[in-house]
């Protein structure tokens, strides 16, 4: 039985003037997912984020909610909280005040206000702070502050306009975990912006690639990462090498001057850009009969903690420079540097090819 | 289309509430109250009217009160939408002016025979009637006149001397009453001709001595009271005053003829307060209220009843130069504009 | 999937017709009360005196009248040389406070904005004192040349008292966006100091300039009290009109001259508006202030100069209140209370200050509400963008409308017979709406400014906590507002107690105010009275100051003890 979505996004566009932000946009969110859009500036995401607020108007197209339609109405009347990357807390109220704002409103009985606030205090990791003002608070406390605002009155959809941007590396890894678990545990469908796409990873369910107003890809993180759509995807999300070829019959590929396995057949003599990720570059051990084996100088070593990130040149390759991930460990145990050689597979199985 | 039939109707509400809040600032007692127009001095005002409630006092003044010339001005230009209940205390030679365009009821007030035939409307009845008479009298000051070494002015004549360029300041025909009759009177003595008389000559003359033109009749003796000219063009009750109160001047009354306007009364046509502007007339022509007058001017139009004014010589009345306020207001107009034709910018010769 | 095309338009919400509706009031009241009098006074320079049409006859019939180009060419040569008096030397004074490190600063300061406290005869009466023909410096000042002081070196010296303030203010805020890394930079490159200052500084403070002197300029242009008061028979366009329209009630002549002073204010306008378009941050978030590093002969020579036009600034007003308390000057100079005591109850001049007191308050406690509504529902609600336009234009025209123009419009249009809100006229409240929408446009922006402040958001979150917008107005836009407030019904307060230009045309014997007042015993040769007025408002414009620094005090510790 298929399920009704719970957010169904139907041909959204939006013209700003003679700009087009968003050019028919088409998606469905199932209940409880944490979903993610992302892309570059400029890509839509934000926009498309308003639209469902209903901070913006959509110039077309239609969207619903657990079923109703919300195109029309204005953001009083949807059901939604939201979290700004300005945090957006009302500066001159405690953080008790902050959070309790849109259930005041509600003339709910005090007693249960307060009960509810502190609950919401405790389930963001900050109790006893009810009386602090926004002022006195870190960052990362604010943030949780206007998450819990937003939760306050249990909406079905959770907004998260850029989070994390405005914090600190070490704070924004925490973070990250502390809303992933958040949403998990209250299973409210989320909707975040993001142009990090570390934190994408890390976070959503399912993640929507953008770029100039229009879906690059919808998939999960693995999807996105390991299987991109297209060229834009490959080159957004992670890194990779992107290498012109050409194609052979017989599903090889002309890389320079070598000719390489290709990971399938396709029509031959067609010019393409061969994406291949760094870490699909193998470098350990080589079985005898392995193909795309080629012999390659390393030009530079990248140092970047965990791994290295290493270019190198070969012959085979022509003028390409590669791009090949190596953990520190191997680099040491064979003794590479700067001009060294060694072999170097690359992974036809793990290449995407697109025109 | 009129602006006014262009608002929407929503902007009735918005004029309710302006309008509750300014019935909140104006008076809305129990008592009649009466738009008086005047022209009278302020420091005048207050006697008159406390004289007025003793006899009526359920009948309250409100008092409009600028400058003759601005007053007339006012006047004739409500002439369409009349405001005024009452004018008192402006220049005859206007109120002839407004009987002219019909603006005047006319009304033969309680004590009028006890009032001089020269000194009311000749109509019966009459259409205003006179209070007093204000004259041109010139205020000099003595002090500095000896500093500069200027002499006593005994003349008109003499004001047009080299020695007082730059000293005299007399009134703005256009806007004061005292003005007015200052240059009427130079007009009858010495011709008027339609710009061409020996009165125009002599004010070209006078012109070249006037350091500045004023706006009201009281400014040229305070200032000469306070010795920032020497000779101030005013009128009697002002000199008498600064003299009284021991400013260093003289009064002079040059020997040719001294211009002169009757303070008066009239009741505006068209008012809806008919009986109470009749009772303010009665009041007016009193014998009570000519004592008040009396106070401050040599000669009321009640003759007998003024006692006489210190420092105004006791020939004050024979003094004066003959005056048809007809004529004046016919011509009031033409001359007012020829006036500010030669003399309104008083700036450097052009060389 | 289909894709359905939806109008772009949305459902408002009842909150959101609320705020339509209050923009929709606040452009009609604009409407009333800013562009129906302006364009009654188009309509009177455009029509003869029986109302028939007649084009641009009464223009030509101006350009003939020798006597009134004069006034013209009068009005523009003393305007543009009080602009080139005071704008150096108020620059120089803004230099010395903003990039020198002498002491006794908020003094000098002080001073020298107290005449913006009184109104802009004092220094005209004052002057009188100082250098008219019975003045204590006459004989120096005709040493140098002047014959006498009243007519255009009267005019040209007060107005430079009255205009310096203005100037003042907009070059300190113009020197005090200083980028101290420039200065850094330059110094380390070895730059000398007059370089420094023709190519960092001068440039930096460019805007301001052009702006002080667009003031300047208009301030004495359209200025009626100094004209009146000291300008002898030296016409001025701000003169002519006042005769024109009340001493001769040619209303036809008069809206011309009304027009034509229209002008430069309209031209300081358009061009404060590019300028301010094209001003480009000096203040980014990663700029350091600037600190002036000591140095003796500059801040002595800094010191010695405004002290100097401090001491200028004190003497005038002191002059003023020397003239208030003596008998009869010149002749007698024995302290009195004469002029107080009986020109308050001869001359009616309590009951004007007690009517200029209603009108300021009036004036503070409406026109702050009007202003700061408007600027929220402008700035913080959405929807209706044709009524949102004609506001955002309504709401910045006041400021290229001189005084005397709006008063002109005022009687024309509210004293035609076909009027319904004919009854306004004469009224004080009429006097308070003219002096709101006349100084509308700084309380605006203020109040745009402190709201701009705001996170954009606040609106957002309330309508996603389905909290209406009026309640985040009352508990977090009001609060964190409040020095704004605060500040602007001071502004409005003070201008309400010292105007003169609108309310000369509006005023009746009931409602006539303290500033007219002063008129009034100048036109009668009271100067004494006169003075003592003048010295009044002042001082009750620096009480009502005192007061409004003490409320805003309060009003910062009660609203404001997030932000320490």
């Amino acid at each position: 039985m298929t399920e009704q979505p719970y957010l169904q996004f139907e041909g959204i566009a939006k013209q700003f003037g003679s700009f087009t932000a968003l050019k028919g946009v088409d998606l469905a969110i199932p209940k409880g997912e944490f979903v993610c859009f992302l892309g570059p500036s400029g890509c839509g995401k934000t926009t498309l984020l308003r639209i469902v607020a209903g901070l913006e108007t959509q110039s077309a197209g239609r969207i619903r909610q657990a079923g109703r339609d919300i195109s029309q109405l204005p953001p009083a009347q949807r059901d939604y909280g939201i979290v700004f990357q300005s945090y957006a807390l009302f500066p001159n109220l405690s953080a008790a005040d902050n959070v309790a704002y849109g259930l005041v409103n509600r003339r709910s009985p005090k007693a249960q206000i307060r009960e509810r606030v502190t609950e919401l205090l405790g389930l963001v990791g900050l109790p006893g702070s009810e009386s602090r003002l926004p002022a006195q608070l870190s960052g990362g406390q604010q943030q949780r502050i206007a998450l819990a605002r937003a939760l306050a009155t249990s909406p079905g959809l959770l907004l998260l306009d850029e989070p994390l941007s405005a914090l600190d590396a070490i704070v924004r890894v925490k973070l990250r975990d502390e809303i992933k678990s958040l949403q998990r545990r209250l299973g409210v469908t989320t909707v975040m912006v993001t142009h990090d796409q570390e934190e994408a990873l890390a976070m959503a369910d399912r993640i929507v690639v953008m770029n100039h107003g229009a879906i690059e890809q919808v998939g999960t993180p693995m999807q996105v990462y390991r299987e991109p759509a297209t060229a834009f995807v490959a080159d957004f999300v992670g890194r990779v090498n992107a290498l012109p070829a050409t194609l052979l019959a017989g599903g090889g590929i002309q890389l320079g001057p070598s000719r390489f396995e290709g990971p399938h057949a396709g029509p031959a003599g067609r010019d393409v850009t061969v994406y291949l990720r760094p870490e699909d570059v193998l470098a350990g051990p080589l079985r005898p009969g392995d193909s795309n084996v080629f012999e390659a100088c390393i030009e530079k070593i990248e140092f970047l903690g965990s791994y290295c990130l290493v270019q190198v040149a070969s012959p085979a390759l022509g003028e390409q420079r590669l791009s090949v991930t190596l953990s520190p460990n191997f680099l040491s145990e064979q003794g590479l540097r700067l001009g060294s050689r060694l072999p170097l597979r690359l992974l036809p199985e793990r290449m995407r090819i697109f025109a | 289309m009129r602006l006014s039939r262009a608002l929407p109707h929503q902007l009735h509400l918005i004029a309710m509430l302006a309008l509750t809040l300014a019935a909140g600032g104006a008076a809305a007692q129990g008592k009649t109250q009466l738009l008086v127009y005047t022209a009278l001095e302020t420091d005048q005002l207050k006697a008159y009217q406390e004289g007025f409630n003793k006899a009526y006092p359920d009948i309250d003044l409100k008092w409009v009160r600028d400058s003759t010339g601005v007053i007339t001005a006012k006047l004739l230009a409500e002439k369409a939408n009349p405001q005024a209940d009452a004018v008192m205390g402006v220049a005859a030679s206007s109120l002839a002016l407004l009987d002219k365009n019909g603006m005047l009821e006319a009304y033969k007030p309680l004590n009028l025979d006890a009032i001089m035939s020269t000194y009311r409307d000749k109509k019966n009845p009459p259409a205003w009637f006179g209070m007093d008479v204000w004259g041109a009298t010139v205020c000099f000051n003595t002090v500095e006149a000896a500093k500069k070494g200027i002499p006593k002015p005994e003349t008109w004549k003499d004001l047009t001397k080299p020695v007082y360029k730059g000293q005299v300041v007399m009134p703005n025909p256009a806007s004061s009453g005292t003005g007015f009759f200052d240059v009427t009177a130079w007009l009858t003595l010495w011709g008027d001709d339609n710009g061409k008389g020996g009165g125009w000559k002599y004010m070209d003359a006078l012109h070249e001595n006037i350091g500045q033109y004023t706006h009201s009749g009281s400014k040229p003796c305070n200032m000469a009271a306070a010795g920032e000219y020497v000779v101030g063009i005013s009128f009697e009750y002002r000199g008498n005053a600064n003299k009284a109160k021991g400013a260093p001047i003289d009064l002079v009354f040059p020997k040719e003829g001294l211009g002169w306007d009757l303070e008066a009364f009239a009741i505006h046509k068209g008012t809806k307060k008919l009986d109470a502007a009749k009772k303010l007339a009665d009041w007016a022509s009193s014998k009570d209220a000519m004592l008040l007058y009396g106070k401050n001017f040599a000669i009321t139009a009640q003759p007998g009843v003024a006692a006489p004014l210190a420092n105004v010589p006791k020939d004050y009345e024979a003094r004066l130069v003959k005056m048809d306020f007809n004529v004046a207001a016919d011509s009031r107009e033409r001359v007012l504009a020829e006036w500010n034709k030669r003399y309104s910018a008083k700036s450097e010769p052009k060389k | 999937m289909s894709m359905a095309l939806v109008p772009a338009r949305r459902h408002t919400d009842p909150s959101e017709r609320v705020a339509h509706a209050g923009l929709a009031l606040l452009v009609a009241l604009l409407l009333l009360f800013l562009a129906a009098p302006l364009g009654a006074i188009l309509k009177q320079a455009l029509e003869d005196a029986s109302g028939r049409f007649v084009g641009l006859a009464n223009f030509i019939a101006y350009a003939r009248t020798p006597a009134l180009l004069d006034s013209l060419h009068n009005s523009l040569w003393v305007s543009a040389l009080v602009t080139a008096i005071t704008l150096p030397l108020a620059f120089a004074f803004a230099y010395a406070l903003q990039r020198s490190r002498m002491r006794c600063k908020p003094l000098f300061r002080g001073i020298t904005l107290l005449p913006l406290l009184a109104p802009s005869l004092l220094s005209a009466i004052s002057l009188i004192y100082w250098f008219g023909n019975q003045g204590l410096l006459k004989d120096a000042m005709q040493a140098t040349g002047i014959a006498q002081i009243y007519g255009a070196p009267g005019i040209v010296l007060a107005e430079c008292f009255a205009v310096f303030p203005h100037a003042l203010m907009i070059l300190i805020t113009a020197l005090s966006a200083a980028d101290g890394r420039l200065y850094e930079a330059a110094e380390a490159m070895g730059t000398k100091t007059w370089r420094r200052f023709c190519t960092i500084t001068l440039p930096g403070a460019k805007y301001g300039l052009i702006s002080a002197a667009l003031v300047s300029f208009t301030l004495v242009m359209t200025d009626f009290g100094i004209p009146k008061v000291i300008g002898g028979n030296f016409n001025v366009l701000a003169t002519d009109v006042f005769k024109l329209v009340i001493g001769q009630q040619d209303f036809q002549r008069g809206a011309v001259v009304a027009l034509l002073l229209l002008a430069p204010a309209v031209l300081t306008f358009g061009v404060d508006r590019l300028i301010a378009s094209k001003q480009t941050a000096m203040l980014t978030a990663r700029a350091l202030p600037y600190r002036p590093k000591a140095s003796a002969w500059r801040d002595g020579l800094a010191t010695g100069y405004c002290a100097l036009v401090a001491a200028l600034v004190l003497a005038m007003i002191a002059m003023a209140v020397f003239a208030s308390f003596a008998s009869f000057w010149p002749y007698n100079l024995s302290p009195t209370l004469k002029h107080y005591t009986m020109g308050l109850v001869d001359a009616e001049v309590g009951e004007a200050f007690v009517n200029s007191l209603k009108m300021a308050a009036g004036t503070a406690l409406f026109g702050t509400a009007l202003v700061f509504i408007g600027a929220y529902l402008l700035e913080k609600t959405q929807g209706a963008d044709p009524l949102r336009s004609a506001a955002r234009l309504l709401a910045m025209l006041p400021m290229a409308v001189p005084g005397l123009v709006l008063g002109l419009g005022y009687i024309f249009f509210f004293n035609a017979p076909t009027n319904p809100l004919g009854g306004l006229y004469h009224s004080m409240a009429l006097l308070t709406l003219c002096t709101i929408v006349h100084f509308y446009t700084t309380g605006h922006l203020t109040a745009v400014t402190a709201l701009k402040a705001l996170d954009a958001e606040f609106e957002a979150v309330s309508a996603s906590l389905k909290v209406p917008f009026w309640v985040t107005f009352r508990r977090v836009t009001l609060p964190i507002c409040s020095p704004a407030l605060v500040d602007i019904a001071r502004y409005f307060f003070i201008n309400a107690m010292t105007t003169i230009s609108a309310v000369v045309f509006l005023y009746s014997p009931e409602t006539k105010v303290a500033a007219i007042a002063i008129l009034n015993l100048d036109e009668a040769g009271e100067m004494g009275a006169a003075a003592a007025c003048a010295v009044l408002i002042t001082a009750a414009s620096s009480l009502a100051m005192l007061a409004f620094m003490g409320l805003a005090w309060m009003v910062d510790r009660k609203t404001q003890a997030w932000r320490h």
